[in-house]
């Protein structure tokens, strides 16, 4: 296509008679007939998958989790310990109906249509503020998905409190016009039947679905989310009609996370422009002081003139020019990292608690990594592991994942937090590790992260993006949880091996009693006693010596040669030396941990 | 290896039970007597120990290279005062200290029966699965010998004084009479098969009664003995002729001693060509490593070694075929003999040492088959001795 004259040559003979004769050569005016709004809600419903409603399995799911998230939101919110009620009845053979319940503080009437109505539309989109949702699609996504393949309109009830009047509102949803229609409102009746507390809000939807167990399946969504939330109360009733309890494991609710003003760093140039032409400040320096967190107003006088202006600029003059000076000028000033008091971690304590009531493994350990910044962003990040138990031996370690308390089922590995698992070396800790994958063996590892905005790669809220900070974090945080394991793993070892040493003394004592009696008449029995005696002080001994970080580990006697009770023995008896199996912080919880551990195998062993 | 006590005991117990033959039993039972009394020493100090709670241990002397000297007075080999400990509660030694028991007991009730036993029979007799367990005392009989030995030197008694003896092995013949067990024996009327040494040739068992011949000469093995004695060898050179079947056991060992010593008859060697050839001579000479604790009663400091030499292929243009190449691990055992505390001043030897390498290759005795069926005998010793050619 170099050629001088190729181009010229081919294309007349090819392009002009084509154009003749195929193309109905559209006016400027007949284009414009076509041309319309398209509205949100008709793009969502084209590219539902976008949102996780791909295939009916995944919907069903999603719009659970969805109703989950944000009656969680909304309990934590109003500062009420959740009771969140979950039942899938199955209609017909695709067919279900989702109902889900809260005793959350309940929705006025109102705000009703819009939250449940309206995609877009929400408290969350425009704060900075930790919580589970963000964007203000999901459950009006879910009652559009449920009317397009069903038909049927979301029914909500919601009450406010104990002397207000219980709404029911039938709605659907207008795509063409991102606008709920009512088609029917009346007070519920019964309402106390519903919402014992006096409040909360329930929502039905029925919609096309498969409901199938294993992985990711509703089943699973639920126990990661008791996992995640140990505050929480979960009744799921399945669809073969069974009742499962995921119990609330800690009686306090997670502190109620701080909102803040978005950070310098954290934005993009089209953000920035947008914040100018919206703020209430009449002057850049009111503007940058006022709209943003950690700069005041020698920050602000540094940034303007920076930019080459001063803080007494007039808002308006600030045009498309000179916010991108403005915008270079920031990525040049140092400007302190966000503060992180905005983080509610689930915190070591309840991050054990949450595991240990639905992982059924011998060793657990938690880590919670101090706050960090990805792009402005404040984030942080939690570990915790289960080893060991009940968990499956020969397969590759289970991954948990989770954002702002919500589990993540989908996109596993082009998650940062799986990655970050395949990333760090277990090796080091006693685990086997197949090249580039997460190790295998009785393994369950749990990565949150908290974040005022969680940057996941779509809009189904599957994965976690992939920041070097936050891989970083990450990695930190298993590998401190690593070394707790390899630690307890080469303990574990080590006191097996002491007990076999002390089977082997014991085997040969009574061929030397029984010996030294008929070479010299020793009392054989003393002779045993005093031997056995010896055996048992000399491998506890050994055994006390140290622990690998060469702290003295308290004299703890074992039980037997089975590995489960001397586990067990071992928890029960060294309280005060938590910090070298579970972490510092998690003293009180561990104690609880025991003595469950301890009933449970005790069956067992029965 | 030690053959002697046994055959003694049994012999004699039977004799007595038979009522044919008196017995030297008196010394015996005291011997029997201060047996039984150190086994019960150390005993008594490991209950007292265990009881008193701390570890139950006792010391073996170590038999190892490190804890040998060499006398270079009394050119033979001793046992140092090196001791290693062993110690019930190391996770180790726990078997072997059991063990290690076990057959005390067993050779205090041997001696308390007045009987003896083979190796084996000892093995036997500590034999049993460990009660409430599958686990076995014993593996196989190299463990129990092994233990016997560390019981032996730890209790500083032979294993003749344990009653226990090891397989006999070693053949005689020769113009001497000697008094077995009270049995006369002529050493020159034995056939073909020649007189079988005894493990035990303690004199209460064994006396020298006629002794008409002037040298003993010692060969390595059956065949080579077997082609002298049917030459009639002894009775041409007027010598005795004895065989160890490879490394001579305790029994021909301290036969060899005793007439060597006794009656003054100088002992000359006729081995292979190679570092174990080297090596039998070398026991023979200055002791064992292992039994160390015995040399005084074993060497023979005045053997000579009179081949095969390695410069015999040469000497006596021997063919190609007897070549036997050296491998690895007889280059490796020849320097470890030629750097030994005894061989390393002796230049003769380390020249002997220094050829064979050199030729690369080692030479049996039945090499010399190769010239004449009864070259060895009729030519090559008959020379040697002529010559007085020996490595010393």
């Amino acid at each position: 296509m170099e050629g001088p004259y190729s181009q010229h040559a081919i294309m007349p003979n090819i392009n002009t008679p084509k154009k003749k004769k195929t193309r109905s050569n559209a006016t400027a005016e007949t284009m414009a007939s076509g041309q319309r709004d398209i509205s949100v809600s008709e793009f969502f419903a084209k590219n539902r998958h976008l949102l996780g409603f791909d295939n009916p399995r995944k919907a069903m799911l999603t719009a659970i989790k969805e109703a989950v998230d944000n009656a969680l939101d909304a309990c934590e919110e109003a500062g009420i310990l959740p009771h969140i009620y979950v039942r899938v009845l199955q209609i017909s053979e695709s067919r279900f109906k989702l109902t889900i319940r809260d005793n959350g503080p309940g929705i006025v009437r109102e705000q009703i249509e819009n939250i449940f109505g309206k995609l877009l539309y929400g408290s969350k989109f425009h704060r900075l503020k930790m919580s589970r949702g963000q964007q203000g699609i999901g459950i009006s996504a879910a009652g559009m998905y449920g009317l397009m393949t069903t038909g049927k309109p979301l029914v909500i009830i919601t009450k406010t409190g104990k002397k207000k009047v219980a709404h029911e509102v039938v709605l659907k949803m207008d795509t063409s016009k991102n606008r709920p229609t009512v088609i029917s409102d009346k007070e519920h009746p019964d309402d106390n039947a519903i919402f014992a507390e006096g409040h909360g809000t329930q929502v039905t939807i029925e919609l096309e679905g498969k409901y199938q167990k294993g992985r990711q399946s509703i089943d699973e969504y639920l126990e990661q989310t008791a996992i995640a939330n140990p505050h929480a109360r979960v009744t799921y009733v399945t669809p073969t009609n069974e009742t499962i309890e995921f119990p609330r494991a800690i009686e306090e609710l997670p502190e109620e996370p701080k909102e803040i003003k978005p950070h310098p760093k954290g934005i993009e140039l089209g953000t920035l422009i947008q914040m100018i032409e919206r703020t209430d400040q009449r002057q850049l320096g009111g503007f940058l002081a006022k709209d943003f967190c950690r700069v005041g107003a020698t920050k602000a006088r540094e940034i303007c003139k920076g930019a080459g202006m001063t803080g007494q600029t007039w808002i308006k003059t600030v045009g498309h020019a000179e916010a991108e000076k403005l915008y270079d000028s920031i990525q040049k000033t140092r400007i302190i990292a966000p503060n992180t008091d905005c983080l509610v971690p689930i915190g070591s304590k309840a991050l054990l608690a949450g595991l240990l009531k639905e992982v059924k493994a011998e060793f657990f350990a938690a880590s919670t990594r101090p706050p960090n910044v990805y792009r402005g962003n404040p984030f942080q990040i939690e570990v915790a592991i289960g080893y060991g138990g009940g968990l499956g031996r020969d397969d590759s370690a289970k991954v948990l994942r989770f954002a702002n308390r919500v589990p993540l089922l989908y996109s596993q590995s082009s998650c940062c937090s799986f990655k970050a698992v395949a990333e760090t070396s277990w090796k080091n800790y006693g685990l086997t590790q197949p090249r580039n994958s997460i190790p295998s063996g009785p393994l369950v590892v749990m990565v949150h992260m908290v974040s005022v905005w969680v940057p996941f790669t779509s809009e189904s809220k599957e994965a976690i993006a992939d920041y070097d900070e936050i891989r970083k974090e990450m990695k930190l945080a298993l590998q401190e949880c690593g070394r707790k394991l390899g630690t307890y793993l080469r303990r574990r070892k080590r006191m097996a091996r002491e007990s076999e040493r002390r089977s082997v003394f014991e085997r040969y004592i009574g061929e030397i009693s029984r010996c030294c009696n008929s070479l010299i008449g020793t009392d054989p029995d003393k002779l045993y006693k005093a031997l056995i005696q010896q055996a048992k002080r000399r491998t506890d001994e050994a055994d006390s010596k140290l622990d690998d970080e060469g702290q003295v580990l308290a004299d703890n006697g074992r039980l037997g040669n089975d590995d489960d009770v001397i586990i067990v023995g071992e928890l029960q008896d060294i309280p005060d030396q938590e910090d070298t199996l579970f972490g510092k912080s998690t003293k009180k919880k561990k104690q609880k941990t025991t003595k469950k551990k301890k009933t449970t195998r005790k069956r067992g062993t029965k | 290896m030690a053959k002697k006590k046994t055959t003694k005991k049994t012999s004699k117990k039977i004799a007595a039970k038979t009522g044919s033959k008196k017995t030297p039993r008196v010394v015996d039972k005291k011997r029997d007597a201060a047996t039984i009394k150190k086994i019960e020493t150390l005993t008594t100090s490991i209950v007292k120990n265990s009881l008193a709670q701390k570890e139950p241990t006792f010391e073996i002397p170590t038999r190892s290279v490190t804890n040998m000297k060499y006398n270079k007075k009394k050119r033979i080999l001793e046992m140092g005062t090196n001791t290693q400990t062993r110690s019930l509660f190391n996770l180790g030694q726990s078997r072997k200290f059991m063990q290690s028991l076990l057959l005390a007991k067993g050779c205090r009730d041997l001696i308390q029966a007045e009987k003896t036993l083979s190796l084996r029979g000892m093995y036997y007799m500590g034999l049993h699965t460990i009660p409430g367990t599958k686990e076995k005392t014993f593996n196989d009989q190299g463990e129990s010998d092994g233990i016997l030995e560390d019981l032996e030197v730890s209790l500083d008694g032979l294993r003749e004084e344990l009653h226990v003896f090891a397989k006999k092995r070693g053949t005689m013949v020769g113009n001497i009479t000697v008094v077995d067990n009270g049995d006369e024996i002529n050493c020159r009327k034995m056939g073909s098969g020649g007189y079988a040494i005894p493990s035990i040739c303690e004199p209460n068992v064994m006396q020298f009664k006629k002794c008409d011949a002037e040298f003993i000469l010692h060969v390595e093995k059956d065949t080579v003995w077997s082609r002298f004695n049917e030459d009639r060898f002894w009775e041409k050179h007027n010598c005795i002729l004895t065989e160890g079947s490879g490394q001579p056991p305790r029994g021909v060992r301290r036969m060899l001693h005793r007439m060597h010593k006794e009656l003054g008859l100088p002992v000359y060697c006729l081995l292979d060509c190679d570092p174990w050839g080297h090596y039998i001579y070398s026991v023979i000479k200055q002791g064992s490593i292992n039994l160390a604790f015995e040399s005084e009663r074993m060497a023979i400091p005045d053997a000579k070694f009179m081949g095969i030499r390695s410069k015999d292929y040469e000497r006596l243009d021997l063919s190609d075929d007897v070549k036997i190449e050296l491998n690895d691990r007889d280059i490796t055992r020849a320097k470890q003999i030629a750097a030994y505390p005894w061989f390393e001043g002796k230049r003769e030897w380390q020249r002997e040492i220094k050829t064979m390498l050199n030729n690369g290759f080692k030479m049996e005795v039945e090499s010399l088959i190769t010239k004449d069926i009864s070259y060895v005998t009729e030519e090559y010793v008959p020379q040697r001795l002529k010559e007085g050619d020996f490595l010393d």
